[in-house]
């Protein structure tokens, strides 16, 4: 009945039409398959091994770094009971960072896209600046706060004698620091999501709200914040998932015990302690709890656009 | 050069697959399934498994003779370097006598991200790049029992007499056969003169309330847990068990905690006591040398009152090195007496060269005297080599070790 139905339809088309829409789909799959490959080969494959290697077992009187085949669930109770703590403050300080870098990151974008788009030529120039960070080496950028926050040096010193700082206080190597470093270098990942966003926002929009009596706060509110939803949910996903799993700030900004990030403990456990079936068990959670909070966020916040 | 005569590359798994293709009646089919094996044996190595599990040494062709260079895998600031010129004197007086060039890499930054890093291709068989490796005797001893490294051939290596009597027998690798030291050292405290006058005597000044949050230790596990247990009167050389070890991560942990210890760290340590955010700490006796050298004199070392370490780094040739003749000559030239005085007035570590202190009255006799390079009697009575550690209980030590420093 339903081949009658499809040959029925097929009759109506010339062959001409058929074979192009056949084409047409050979070449999307085409176009696709390298694609495909590379995610394959690069991503489902090492995601796969990583699998495997976390449920490895250590054979009785083994060599360093020895484990074999194995299917011990166990691994992953053993790591989730030694550090929930560090996963958890992994997404707290992700999370912090994440809104800290929305709050300043929104009104950046909005200067630079929307305030300034009648003078191109300072416009391009913070635009620059913002895109600048990205020249010079995250790592470097890291090491440099690390100076800037120094005991010795002019912040610290400043906030002692204001009394910000208690006198044996300091700045480096708290949580403070670490949610600062993450939340500045992240934040062009927050900005320019959002700019982009902004730089098609209908000021007509606004001049309409404006000639219906609302007052600019309701105009953000009603207007300008939805429109640019897409923005920011593009933001907030970029800066949250990379700072959930970054390490570096936390190595260099933090390396105390009240610092430390879940990235952290997987590379100590990885090249340190050598237990590879820990190391791959905490990634695993990580990329886990990381695919079900953005799953969460998507379905509850997600737009049309992105979907 | 007839076809099957060609000479096959040294990489066991690369080989396989050329002989594989160069059989004369060679089908798709049979390069697929070694290409198939090759792309399974990759994926088992990336999983990390055996460690044992070594495989014979595979037959490397020694290929010194037509090659005539040399790569050594070193750690930062350990050997004599040119500022002005930005070469290294003692390999370019190599390079002349032998002839053979020196790729010299600053590669290791820790024994452990070293060993994380190359331990796959080692398992394997495969070069690594490096035909010398600089690497703590701990380590040592780890890629000696699990036969990563070649025998070294010491009739090559006449100078190798010269070795202090002393590190002539150690228990990580028995008979010498496998390693050379390299450099010396110990890990003790320091401070900073100017911010902390009173000065320190033993680990248990480190806890001084004046010195909250400004105290560094290394996370070298054996450096820093050592330190401690000696002052909790344990013999770090003996037949201590996990309640001492237990003990002295305690204290760790309860300084990490309350904030006395503001952070654990490797080499990176000195940007810290440059930048003042530390002005104590367990640190390693070279590089307050070095420091004080370059930032006008602000810190002191000593050896705590219940003891310090004494480590080496050894010299030894990676399993799959072709050009271990190059090495070979290499360790000779740096084991005369005068090159090795040449290096110890540079790096400042003890050095293990028997005739290099009387070399050095004629490099700078000021140095001879200087007991962190020419160590003491009184000093090396003071100072105390970790023991040997089983696979098994280094793993429980290690992981102990890094959760109480929090990673």
């Amino acid at each position: 009945m339903t081949l009658m139905t499809r040959k029925g339809i097929a009759d109506l088309r010339s062959r001409e039409e058929i074979r192009a829409e056949r084409r047409k789909g050979r070449t999307g799959v085409y176009l696709i398959a390298p694609g495909m490959l590379v995610l394959a080969l690069f991503f489902a494959l090492p995601v796969l091994v990583l699998l495997a290697m976390s449920l490895y077992v250590k054979p009785e009187g083994a060599e360093i770094g020895e484990f074999v085949p194995g299917f011990e669930i166990g691994n992953y109770a053993t790591v989730l009971a030694a550090y929930w703590p560090e996963l958890l403050r992994s997404f707290g300080f992700a999370l912090i960072a994440t809104v800290l870098a929305l709050l300043i990151g929104f009104p950046m974008a909005y200067l630079v896209a929307v305030r300034l788009r009648e003078k191109s030529l300072l416009q391009g120039i913070l635009l620059v600046l913002l895109i600048a960070p990205f020249f010079s080496s995250f790592i470097l950028r890291t090491q440099a706060w690390k100076q800037i926050l120094a005991d010795e040096g002019f912040i610290a010193q400043t906030l002692k004698f204001l009394a910000i700082l208690p006198a044996d206080g300091h700045l480096t190597a708290t949580p403070i620091a670490v949610v600062a470093g993450l939340t500045y270098n992240f934040l062009p990942f927050m900005v320019l999501p959002i700019y982009a966003n902004l730089g098609r926002l209908d000021t007509r929009l606004l001049e309409a709200s404006g000639d219906l009596y609302a007052s600019p706060m309701t105009s953000f509110f009603k207007v300008t914040l939805p429109m640019s939803a897409p923005g920011v949910f593009a933001g907030t996903l970029l800066t949250f998932i990379p700072a959930a799993g970054d390490y570096v700030n936390a190595a260099l900004l933090g390396n105390n015990r009240n610092t430390t990030m879940i990235g952290q403990v997987i590379d100590s456990r990885f090249f340190k302690v050598i237990d590879y079936p820990g190391a791959s068990a905490l990634s695993f959670v990580l990329m886990v709890s990381i695919l079900i909070l953005v799953t969460i966020y998507i379905r509850r916040f997600g737009t049309e656009e992105l979907m | 050069m007839s076809h099957s005569q060609r000479r096959l590359p040294q990489d066991p798994q690369i080989r396989a697959l050329v002989q594989a293709m160069s059989q004369r009646s060679y089908s798709r089919r049979s390069v697929l399934s070694v290409a198939g094996a090759l792309g399974l044996t990759g994926l088992l190595a990336a999983c990390g498994t055996g460690g044992s599990s070594t495989q014979a040494a595979p037959s490397i062709k020694d290929i010194s003779e037509t090659d005539p260079t040399v790569n050594w895998a070193n750690w930062t600031l350990y050997l004599d370097y040119d500022d002005e010129k930005k070469t290294y004197p003692t390999l370019d007086a190599f390079t002349k006598k032998t002839g053979i060039a020196v790729n010299y890499r600053e590669d290791i930054d820790g024994n452990d991200t070293y060993y994380g890093k190359v331990q796959g291709q080692l398992r394997a068989g495969q070069d690594i790049g490096q035909d010398i490796v600089t690497l703590t005797d701990w380590m040592a001893g780890r890629i000696i029992r699990q036969g990563y490294v070649q025998e070294l051939d010491l009739a090559n290596i006449p100078n190798s007499a010269n070795l202090l009597p002393s590190l002539k027998e150690v228990d990580f690798d028995p008979g010498r056969k496998h390693s050379l030291t390299w450099q010396s050292g110990y890990a003790g405290i320091a401070w900073n003169k100017k911010a902390f006058p009173k000065g320190l005597k033993s680990v248990e000044d480190l806890w001084d309330p004046k010195l909250k949050g400004r105290v560094t230790v290394l996370d070298e596990m054996r450096d820093t847990i050592g330190l401690l247990m000696m002052q909790n009167g344990v013999d770090i050389a003996g037949q201590w068990g996990e309640s001492e070890f237990g003990a002295a991560t305690d204290v760790l942990r309860e300084n990490i905690d309350n904030g006395q210890i503001r952070q654990v760290k490797g080499n990176s340590y000195k940007e810290d006591f440059v930048s003042g955010d530390a002005i104590a700490g367990i640190v390693w006796s070279g590089d307050i040398v070095q420091m004080n050298f370059e930032n006008d004199d602000q810190w002191e070392f000593v050896l705590p009152e219940a003891g310090g370490t004494l480590w080496s780094d050894n010299l030894m040739v990676p399993v799959a090195s072709p050009r271990k003749a190059n090495a070979e000559k290499l360790m000779d030239f740096y084991y005369d007496p005068a090159v090795a005085a040449e290096v110890a007035a540079y790096v400042n570590y003890i050095c293990p060269v028997v005739g290099a202190k009387e070399e050095m009255e004629k490099i700078d006799p000021e140095l001879v005297s200087n007991p962190l390079i020419f160590p003491t009697d009184a000093d090396l009575a003071k100072a105390h080599v970790f023991r040997s550690l089983e696979a098994d209980e280094e793993t429980t030590l290690n992981s102990e070790f890094q959760s109480a420093i929090g990673a």
